[in-house]
């Protein structure tokens, strides 16, 4: 019965029809950091595990880390964490009832975009100075 | 063709009555995951390159393993009620559905335990 339903049942056009738009990006974008972060949290229990194990377990993640592709993993990571908050921000906004306006939806998809670049920037030029690269 | 009258056959596949619980849980971990994940991008960033005895002291530190395993419990809380929406959204087939919800379910807890029982390690020992 559901089968014959379905045969004639007109669909509704798929993402690539659409021209894209910075709050269609950034709707995807929400959802696909949130999965990536979902992964992310093996990193953290990975990390936290080793540091409750020994220094050897901690020195592999220090080599991982330290190694330029687990450095770029970590940069991704960090982007998504910040890109995902700007979100979830966007979304509180929204709950309230405000900000649905096409001028509004405009600004704090700006906002939402840029600031967790910079945030990401922001952290890892700290932490590269914590590091002592620029010492 | 079923013998079962059109009522019978759709009473319990509606919702699961669930659904504003889940939206709130979801709102309240994500307004906790703010400072809590801005704690831990912190913690990151500051032993850049810390040696093993550093890092290990500053999370034994009994302030900073309350706020780890605070941000344990409200990120693995929000990351499954996150994922599960992600499955009802893609995955048709009943079955494969229930599946991956469980799996889901039992991915958030291995990795909550893991890492809790990783900050109990350091905080007690």
């Amino acid at each position: 019965m559901a089968q014959q339903d379905n045969a004639s049942r007109p669909l509704s056009p798929h993402i690539q029809i659409y021209r894209w738009t910075l709050t269609m990006i950034l709707s995807i974008l929400h959802r696909a950091t949130g999965v990536a972060l979902y992964a992310g949290t093996g990193l953290l229990a990975w990390w936290l595990l080793a540091v409750a194990t020994g220094p050897e377990a901690y020195a592999q993640v220090q080599a991982v880390s330290s190694h330029w592709l687990g450095r770029a993993v970590l940069f991704g990571y960090s982007w998504a964490l910040f890109h995902h908050m700007f979100g979830g921000i966007r979304h509180f906004i929204w709950d309230t009832g405000r900000g649905f306006d096409l001028k509004m939806v405009e600004v704090l998809a700006r906002i939402a975009t840029i600031i967790p670049l910079v945030l990401t920037v922001v952290a890892w030029f700290l932490a590269y100075s914590y590091l002592g690269v620029f010492s | 063709m079923s013998m079962r009258t059109p009522l019978a056959r759709v009473r319990g596949l509606g919702s699961a009555k669930k659904g504003t619980e889940h939206f709130w849980l979801q709102r309240i971990t994500a307004i906790a995951n703010i400072p809590l994940t801005v704690f831990l991008v912190a913690t990151l960033v500051v032993h850049a390159g810390a040696d093993y005895q550093t890092m290990r002291a500053f999370l034994a530190q009994p302030i900073v393993s309350i706020v780890f395993l605070l941000l344990i419990a409200s990120a693995v809380w929000h990351m499954r009620l996150g994922l599960q929406v992600v499955i009802e959204d893609y995955v048709s087939s009943e079955g494969r559905k229930l599946l991956a919800i469980m799996a889901n379910n039992f991915a958030s807890i291995i990795v909550a335990v893991t890492c809790a029982l990783a900050v109990l390690r350091i905080a007690l020992s």
